[in-house]
C-alpha cells in the first residue's frame, strides 16, 4: 500500500479553534476537550493541535519539531541542521504513554536561530531560508519530517482520535494565547504520524475540514515557487498558499481571502466602490490559480491571530461564538459550548466570509 | 488522358428512381455538376467523378432520394499500399506536382483525447448542480505579473497589462477571408459579439464590415503581411503573430488565386486572380530575438493597448520554443497541433509534420512551470478541439483556452469533404463564389454558431459540476482529475497524468 505523499489520499474533519483577544493563556487541555464531542467526525488516523504563545522563554528561536523514523537518520538530520543553524536547546517532546496512541516515531524538538554567515551566503531573509530548510528535510532527508518550524508556537500530532492525541503530548502542561485543534477522517490510509493536521510552516498553521477539488491546479502552480507539496493533502497546499500570499506576495488576510475564496464575479460586478472592483478583478486575474475550489473551513493561525474561512459555497460547517475576550470556532456548536459552556450567539459565517480575530495591539505575546 | 491516370470515383451516387421526380434541385445545388437532366429519358444522371461527398445534394432532395456511399470498387488488398497512397502516386506521375488537401489530417493516428477520462465526486466532496449554484467560466488571457505591488499609500496598484475578457475558454480560431467567405467571416463575428468571445481574422485582413465587432476580434499578422495596417491593428482585441500552422508547419499559407476576388483582393491588398503563398518563415524572423523584435514593434505601434498572442505549431521541440516565445515579450502563446485544419495544405506535410496537441499541451505547461514562468503568459491551443469535453480535458491539462475552428465549421454547414482548397464549397463556406455564398445565411449562422457555443458552455459547466469545480480557473491544469485509458508509461509521463484504475 502506497504512503501518504505517494497517493493522494481524501479526508473529512473535525476542527475547533479558541483565541483570546487580551492575549491571555489558556491550557490545552482546552482545546483536547473540546474535540471530544466531535468525536464521530474523526476515524482515529490523525488527530493534533497547534498552540500559539507556548514557547515564550524561546520567543525569538524558530522551534522546530521534528519525527524520525530512528536515531540514525536524527543523527543525520542534526548534522544537517548543524551547518546552518545554532542550536540553543534540543530535547525530547514529553509525551504520555497511553494505550491509545501506538508506533509512535521519535519526536525531538530544536530551538535554533539561522547563521548569519549561512545567511549572507545564500542571500535569503531568515524566514525564507527557514523555509527552505523545512522544505529540503521534508523532501529529501530520509526518515525525517518537520511538522513544526515557527517561533513561540508549535503543533502536535499523531495517529488517533484527537483527544487521545491531545492526552498523548501532555497539553495541559503548555499554555497558549490561541489553539487550534483537529481529527481527521481519511478515507483510506496506513496512517502515518506526518499526515496529520495541523499543517504548518514557520509561524503558519492550518486546520482544515474538507476535500477541495482545485487542488492539483493550486499544487502544481505553488510548485513553480519552490514548494513541494510531498504529503499530497489540501492543508499542505492551502499551508503554502498562504505563505506565499502573505510573505511573499505581501498581501493582507482580507487579500489573500479575496484570492483563494474568491467572490463570484458576478458579486464583484454589484460591488458598489469602484476600486473594490478593481482589487478583486486584479486578485481574481492575477492569482487565478490559487483560487481554491470545492468544500472546505480552515481555521488559519499566526502570530498574534487566527482566521476562519470557508470555501465560498459554504459546503462544510463552521460557526463561530463569543464571550468575553475570546473568540470560539469549530465544525459544531457543541464543542464551543464544552469551552465555553455561557457562549452567547453562535453564528455560521457565510461562504467566503473570513473570520479574522486578532490579539489586541500593544500585549505581548 | 491514359488508362494509367484513371482513378475509379472515390464514391457512387445512389439514386432511387422510385423516389425520384426529377425536381433537378441536386443539379442546381451541385457546383461540381454531378448531377445532369436527360430530356430523352426524363431522369437524372450522374457523373460521379466529380462528386466529393459534401452531402449537400443528399441534404436538399425533397424526396431522400439520394445517398452518397462509398465506392466498392477497389485495389487489390494490400496491407502496406493503401488505396489513398497509391492514387497519390498515379496523381503525382501524372502531374509532377505536390498534392494539396484540405482540413484536418484523417489519418487514423492516435487522438490522446479518447484515451483521456475526467474525473467526479462521490461520497467525499459534493459534486456541485450548475443548475441551481453558480458556475464560471469566464476567462483573462493576458500577462499577469509575477509581483503584486503596492503604492505609496499601501494600496495593491491594480492596473494589469492588456486581457482578452472571454465568457468561456473557447474563441474561433483563424480562418482568412478569402479561405472562407464573407458570410462565414460574418457569422462567426456576430457570433463571437453575442457570446463574449472572439474570432480570429486568419491572415487575410479584415474586411471593413467587420471592424464594429473589433473588440470580439483577433487580428493576425502572418509572413506575407496580407492585409496589415495600422487601422487593421488597432481594430481588434489582441494581434496574432502567426509564426505556424498545426496543419502544415514550416511553411507558409496558400490562397489559391481563384478564391482572391473582389473584396478579398482588396482587403488583402493584393491582385486579384494571384495566388497568395505566405513565405514559410517570417523574412524578418530568423531567430528568436526577432520574434522579440516583432512583438515589441506591434506593441509600440498600438500603443500596449492590445496582447500579443503568438502563435506556433506543434513541433517536436516545442516545449523549449513555447519558453522562449514566453520571454519575448508576447502576452499568449497558442499552440496549434498537427491535426488541426486548413483551407489548403500539401497532404505529405500535413499528414506527416508535427505532433499531436495533447502531447504539446502537457510538455508545454510541464515546462512553462518548472522555469516558474507559467503564470506569467497564458496559453491557447487548438487542433484539433472537437467537443466540450475536449475543451475540459485541455484546460485540465494546462491551457488557459482552446481555439476552435472546424467544429465552428461544421456548425455552419460543413460535411467535412476536405476539398476547400477548389473553391467550390456547396455550403458557402470555403468558396468565394457569389451564388454558392449567399447559400451562407449569417443571420442561420451564427445564431447555429451561438448554439453550439452555448450547449459546449452548459456542457462544461456539468463536467465541472461533477468534478466539484465552480470557476474554471480551479480546472486549469488540474491533472489530477484526468486518467489515461490504453496509454502507455512514457505517454502517460509526457501527459503528466495517471493511468485509471491508479
Amino acid at each position: 500500500m502506497k504512503l501518504e505523499g505517494e497517493v493522494r489520499i481524501p479526508s473529512g474533519c473535525a476542527i475547533a479553534a479558541v483565541i483570546s483577544r487580551e492575549g491571555k493563556k489558556m491550557t490545552g487541555e482546552l482545546i483536547t476537550n473540546a474535540m471530544r464531542p466531535m468525536h464521530d467526525r474523526s476515524n482515529g488516523l490523525g488527530g493534533g493541535f497547534a498552540g500559539y504563545g507556548i514557547y515564550p522563554e524561546y520567543r525569538d528561536l524558530y522551534a522546530l519539531h521534528i519525527f524520525f523514523d530512528d536515531r540514525a537518520a536524527r543523527e543525520n538530520c542534526e548534522r544537517f541542521l548543524e551547518k546552518r543553524f545554532e542550536i540553543v536547546q534540543s530535547e525530547i517532546i514529553p509525551t504520555r504513554k497511553i494505550p491509545a496512541i501506538t508506533d509512535e516515531p521519535i519526536i525531538w524538538r530544536y530551538f535554533v536561530a539561522p547563521l548569519k554567515s549561512v545567511l549572507a551566503s545564500v542571500q535569503l531573509d531568515e524566514k525564507a531560508f527557514v523555509a527552505e530548510t523545512v522544505m529540503k528535510i521534508n523532501s529529501e532527508a530520509e526518515g525525517a519530517y518537520v511538522f513544526s518550524s515557527g517561533k513561540n508556537m508549535g503543533a502536535f500530532k499523531a495517529v488517533g482520535f484527537p483527544e487521545d492525541v491531545g492526552e498523548f503530548y501532555r497539553l495541559e502542561e503548555y499554555e497558549g494565547y490561541s489553539w487550534t485543534g483537529h481529527g481527521r477522517y481519511p478515507t483510506n490510509t496506513p496512517g502515518w504520524w506526518g499526515g496529520a493536521h495541523p499543517f504548518t510552516l514557520l509561524d503558519y498553521s492550518i486546520i482544515h475540514n474538507g476535500e477541495i477539488s482545485s487542488y492539483d491546479a493550486n499544487r502544481r502552480y505553488i510548485e513553480m515557487f519552490g514548494y513541494k507539496c510531498t504529503l499530497q493533502t489540501d492543508t499542505e497546499v492551502m499551508t503554502y498558499i498562504m505563505d506565499y500570499l502573505l510573505r511573499v506576495q505581501g498581501l493582507t488576510l482580507e487579500e489573500a481571502s479575496a484570492v483563494i475564496a474568491a467572490p463570484f464575479w458576478s458579486t464583484i460586478a454589484n460591488k458598489p466602490s469602484e476600486e473594490d472592483r478593481r482589487l478583486n478583478t486584479y486578485l481574481r486575474t492575477v492569482f487565478s490559480s490559487l483560487l481554491v475550489t470545492g468544500p472546505f473551513s480552515i481555521v488559519f493561525g499566526f502570530t498574534g491571530g487566527l482566521m476562519a474561512l470557508n470555501d465560498r459555497l459554504k459546503l462544510r460547517s463552521m460557526v463561530v461564538g463569543e464571550k468575553d475576550d475570546k473568540v470560539f470556532i469549530a465544525s459544531e456548536e457543541a464543542a464551543i459550548r464544552v469551552m465555553e459552556p455561557d457562549v452567547g450567539e453562535v453564528r455560521a459565517p457565510f461562504g467566503g466570509e473570513p473570520v479574522i480575530v486578532r490579539v489586541k495591539e500593544g500585549v505581548e505575546l | 488522358m491514359s488508362a494509367v491516370d484513371f482513378i475509379f470515383p472515390e464514391f457512387e451516387v445512389v439514386r432511387n428512381s422510385d423516389r425520384c421526380i426529377a425536381c433537378r434541385v441536386c443539379e442546381r445545388q451541385c457546383s461540381n455538376k454531378v448531377h445532369s437532366y436527360n430530356e430523352e429519358r426524363g431522369a437524372m444522371l450522374s457523373d460521379e467523378t466529380k462528386c466529393v461527398n459534401c452531402q449537400r445534394c443528399v441534404s436538399l432532395c425533397p424526396t431522400r432520394a439520394l445517398k452518397i456511399v462509398k465506392s466498392d470498387c477497389a485495389f487489390r488488398e494490400n496491407a502496406n499500399w493503401q488505396p489513398d497512397t497509391i492514387k497519390q502516386v498515379y496523381r503525382q506521375a501524372s502531374s509532377g506536382g505536390v498534392l494539396l488537401s484540405a482540413m484536418g489530417n484523417p489519418k487514423p493516428q492516435p487522438v490522446y483525447w479518447d484515451r483521456i477520462l475526467i474525473n467526479a465526486s462521490q461520497v467525499t466532496n459534493p459534486s456541485i448542480d450548475p443548475l441551481r449554484e453558480p458556475m464560471e467560466t469566464r476567462v483573462f488571457l493576458g500577462k499577469k505579473p509575477s509581483r503584486a505591488e503596492r503604492g505609496p499609500d499601501g494600496k495593491l496598484k491594480t492596473e494589469l497589462s492588456p486581457q482578452i475578457d472571454l465568457s468561456m475558454p473557447v474563441m474561433f480560431s483563424a480562418m482568412s477571408y478569402g479561405s472562407i467567405s464573407y458570410n462565414a467571416h460574418a457569422s462567426l463575428a456576430r457570433a463571437a459579439e453575442a457570446l463574449g468571445i472572439c474570432y480570429n481574422t486568419g491572415e487575410g485582413g479584415l474586411h471593413e464590415d467587420f471592424y464594429r465587432y473589433g473588440k470580439n476580434t483577433i487580428v493576425q499578422v502572418a509572413s506575407g503581411r496580407f492585409g496589415v495596417h495600422k487601422d487593421y491593428l488597432e481594430a481588434g482585441a489582441a494581434i496574432e503573430i502567426k509564426m505556424g500552422q498545426g496543419a502544415k508547419p514550416g511553411i507558409g499559407g496558400h490562397l489559391p488565386g481563384t478564391k482572391i476576388v473582389g473584396d478579398v483582393s482588396r482587403t488583402r491588398m493584393i491582385p486579384e486572380g494571384s495566388d497568395a503563398i505566405s513565405p514559410a518563415p517570417h523574412h524578418d524572423i530568423y531567430s528568436i530575438e526577432d520574434l522579440r523584435q516583432l512583438v515589441y514593434s506591434l506593441k509600440e505601434a498600438t500603443a500596449y493597448k492590445k496582447p500579443v498572442i503568438v502563435k506556433v505549431a506543434a513541433v517536436h521541440n516545442i516545449a523549449a520554443i513555447a519558453s522562449g516565445i514566453a520571454r519575448s515579450g508576447a502576452d499568449i502563446i497558442a499552440i496549434d497541433g498537427y491535426r488541426g485544419g486548413t483551407g489548403a495544405a500539401p497532404t505529405l506535410i500535413r499528414e506527416n509534420v508535427g505532433i499531436p496537441i495533447e502531447l504539446a499541451l502537457a510538455a508545454v505547461d510541464q515546462r512553462l512551470r518548472d522555469e516558474g514562468i507559467r503564470g506569467n503568459v497564458s496559453l491557447v491551443v487548438g487542433g484539433s478541439i472537437r467537443s466540450a469535453a475536449d475543451v475540459v480535458k485541455a484546460i485540465a491539462l494546462g491551457a488557459d483556452a482552446c481555439y476552435v475552428a472546424t467544429a465552428a465549421l461544421l456548425a455552419l454547414g460543413c460535411h467535412l469533404c476536405r476539398t476547400c482548397n477548389t473553391g467550390n464549397c456547396n455550403w458557402g463556406i470555403a468558396t468565394q463564389r457569389p451564388e454558392l455564398v449567399k447559400r451562407l445565411n449569417p443571420d442561420i449562422g451564427s445564431e447555429r454558431l451561438i448554439n453550439l457555443m452555448t450547449a459546449w458552455r452548459h456542457e462544461i459547466m456539468e463536467l465541472m459540476g461533477g468534478m466539484g469545480i465552480n470557476s474554471i480557473e480551479a480546472l486549469k491544469g488540474n491533472r489530477m482529475m484526468l486518467r489515461g485509458v490504453g496509454l502507455n508509461e512514457k505517454e502517460l509521463g509526457i501527459l503528466g497524468i495517471s493511468h485509471a484504475g491508479e
